[in-house]
């Protein structure tokens, strides 16, 4: 008797599975074309498909042409790709440290992001290479350290000190962000730097998108590419070894690729909280815990998400605009509570 | 497959040696248990067949090839492990925990083929667990749960299967179901090999025993030959009560626990 409920719940799963791609199209289809029509200035579904396909017609007016294709289009993709990227490397970390409290950030990579952010602001440069330049420096820095403070000399990497390292390591870098943040006299500076902490897509251009398009590409393969073995890590580290897995070279390759991942989106959108570690739950509760229809379902929900996020971060108090991470945080913490409430052994 | 354990031993990051020496071969269709006390060196060696870890001086070889010849997959692809717990990191079914023991077998996006079908199916019937194939892993007892991985190392076909406390969790019936599933193994030409705190048990199914002290194998033999006061004594500092049944002529050991003296006034 014990066993009905967990057999329905199954049988949902399945047949959401095989249903799966297609609701997933869907959704995107719809995120696109809602992050096109909704905004300060609403456009006519009909002009915003004809401005997106660039069809030539006189019922487009060219302010809303421009306001789709410069404005929205660019938003909208960065939008998905970031919110892909966060969702994928949660569900990677998760996986790798078989511990559902981990998150991109995990590795210190918000607290150097932001260092190096602040860094780049505060020096008075306008330059738009720098300051995601910056951030990913930072990042990057933060996370080297705490994977070099956890590298053993047998080459293997201890994820305790990896997880302890993190913690402290980002703190460090909190603190060296609130020191500058307290140095800048100015405060103009401190809106910004502020701002980025908090993330937002307000940045997003052309040029965003292509540079961070083939970084989640590539990074979301390499991490799919190791589903199977992460399935095989969540019977311990032991446990893959003895299913052929070698959980070292599986770590490795998790690390590099969620810090790649992570330091990219943030460089260009901030350090956007919840999406990485609410995400990978919901989707898991959903589909269960294997790792290969987990990763791709977990990108296209993190990736609308973040869009519908931002949709409403720049809808609720037009015309000016809420930091896309408030209200990640306020739709996903509550929503993360009622999780652990109700379903919490299920984690 | 024959195991060949040729003078190994081995230290913790130069830490005084854990095993010193060890010499032991078992061959295919042999079913050989480990014994000793707490911190004689069982796990490790066992770990050190299993690739886990590296001898310090020694070598081990897995039929023809030396394990430091063999690649991870390559390991997993003739030798499975059952340990006395194993953790499990998320909510997954009983099937999937079985299925992944296909793991070293498949393409690394192969679907399931019949041949994996059939091994699978095969696993969990023999380790009784077919009733359990939807239930989350998470919401079984110990004993249930060592069954699955009984059944996830049973799929993985291996040809030599080791064995670290597989009893602990399991009720008397279970693990007298479980000693014959390992035996049939042995059987059907399987190299077996396991450690062990129960004696008795160790006695009743395996073919041979070797008896571990402070990192060496003192002495190995059939279990009547190994199992007398005098070697217990030397390796476990214990005196015991070795004993054969007269109607089924097994051999069982039992501590001779001094009784209280109860006063009486």
């Amino acid at each position: 008797m014990r066993s009905r409920p967990r057999e329905a719940g199954r049988l949902k799963t399945r047949s959401f599975l095989k249903w799966s791609p297609w609701i997933l199209c869907l959704l995107v289809l719809i995120t696109f074309l809602a992050g096109a029509v909704i905004g300060a200035v609403t456009i006519p579904l009909p002009a915003a498909v004809k401005a997106m396909l660039g069809v030539q017609s006189d019922t487009v007016s060219p302010m809303h042409r421009l306001i789709v294709t410069q404005i929205r289009l660019p938003r909208v993709l960065l939008g998905l790709l970031v919110g892909a990227a966060l969702a994928v490397s949660g569900t990677a970390m998760q996986g790798l440290f078989r511990n559902p409290l981990a998150s991109p950030y995990i590795l210190g990579i918000a607290g150097g992001a932001s260092t190096g952010a602040a860094l780049v602001i505060l020096s008075g440069t306008r330059s738009p290479f720098l300051l995601p330049l910056g951030a990913f420096a930072g990042a990057a820095v933060a996370a080297g350290i705490v994977y070099w403070l956890a590298s053993g000399r047998d080459r293997k990497t201890s994820i305790f000190t990896l997880i302890l390292g993190g913690v402290a390591v980002g703190a460090l870098f909190s603190a060296v962000t609130s020191f500058l943040i307290f140095l800048s006299s100015r405060g103009e500076h401190l809106a910004d730097i502020l701002f980025w902490i908090m993330g937002g897509l307000g940045r997003a251009t052309w040029l965003s998108t292509y540079i961070l398009a083939p970084v989640v590409g590539i990074g979301t393969a390499v991490i799919f590419f190791f589903a199977r073995d992460l399935n095989a890590l969540s019977t311990g580290e032991e446990g893959a070894f003895h299913l052929g897995v070698n959980p070292n070279i599986l770590s490795r390759w998790m690390l590099l690729a969620t810090t790649v991942l992570t330091a990219s989106a943030v460089s260009m959108a901030g350090t956007i909280g919840f999406i990485g570690l609410v995400i990978p739950h919901v989707v898991r509760l959903i589909t269960g815990p294997n790792h290969r229809t987990l990763i791709p379902i977990s990108a296209v929900v993190g990736a609308c998400f973040l869009v519908w996020a931002d949709l409403a971060a720049r809808t609720i108090v037009t015309p000016a605009e809420l930091p896309v991470g408030v209200i990640t945080a306020f739709l996903g913490a509550p929503f993360f509570l009622y999780l652990l409430k109700t379903k919490g052994a299920k984690l | 497959m024959r195991i060949f354990v040729d003078r190994v031993s081995f230290s913790y990051n130069g830490s005084p040696l854990v095993l010193e020496g060890i010499d032991l071969e078992v061959n295919g269709s042999e079913f050989v248990a480990l014994i000793g006390p707490n911190g004689a060196g069982k796990s490790t060696l066992l770990k050190i067949i299993s690739g886990v870890l590296r001898p310090s001086d020694g070598n081990v070889q897995l039929g023809d090839s030396s394990i430091g010849t063999l690649s991870v997959r390559q390991i997993a692809q003739c030798l499975a492990m059952v340990e006395q717990e194993r953790p499990i990191g998320f909510d997954f079914t009983v099937r999937e925990v079985v299925a992944m023991g296909r793991t070293p077998h498949r393409g690394r996006f192969a679907r399931e083929t019949p041949k994996d079908r059939g091994a699978i199916e095969r696993a969990m019937t023999l380790a009784d667990v077919v009733n359990l194939e939807d239930r989350s892993i998470r919401a079984l007892s110990g004993g249930e749960r060592q069954r699955v991985f009984l059944a996830m190392a049973l799929a993985q076909e291996p040809k030599a299967l080791l064995l670290d406390e597989p009893t602990t969790h399991l009720d008397l019936r279970h693990q007298v179901q479980f000693m014959s599933i390992v035996q049939e193994r042995a059987k059907e030409g399987a190299t077996v090999l396991m450690a062990i705190h129960d004696l008795t048990l160790a006695a009743q199914t395996t073919d041979r025993i070797a008896l571990m002290h402070q990192g060496r194998i003192i002495v190995t033999g059939p279990p009547t030959d190994v199992l007398t006061r005098r070697h217990i004594r030397q390796a476990f500092d214990l005196d015991v009560i070795v004993g054969s049944d007269p109607d089924t002529s097994l051999t069982y050991v039992l501590p001779s626990i001094p009784k209280p003296n109860h006063k009486t006034s």
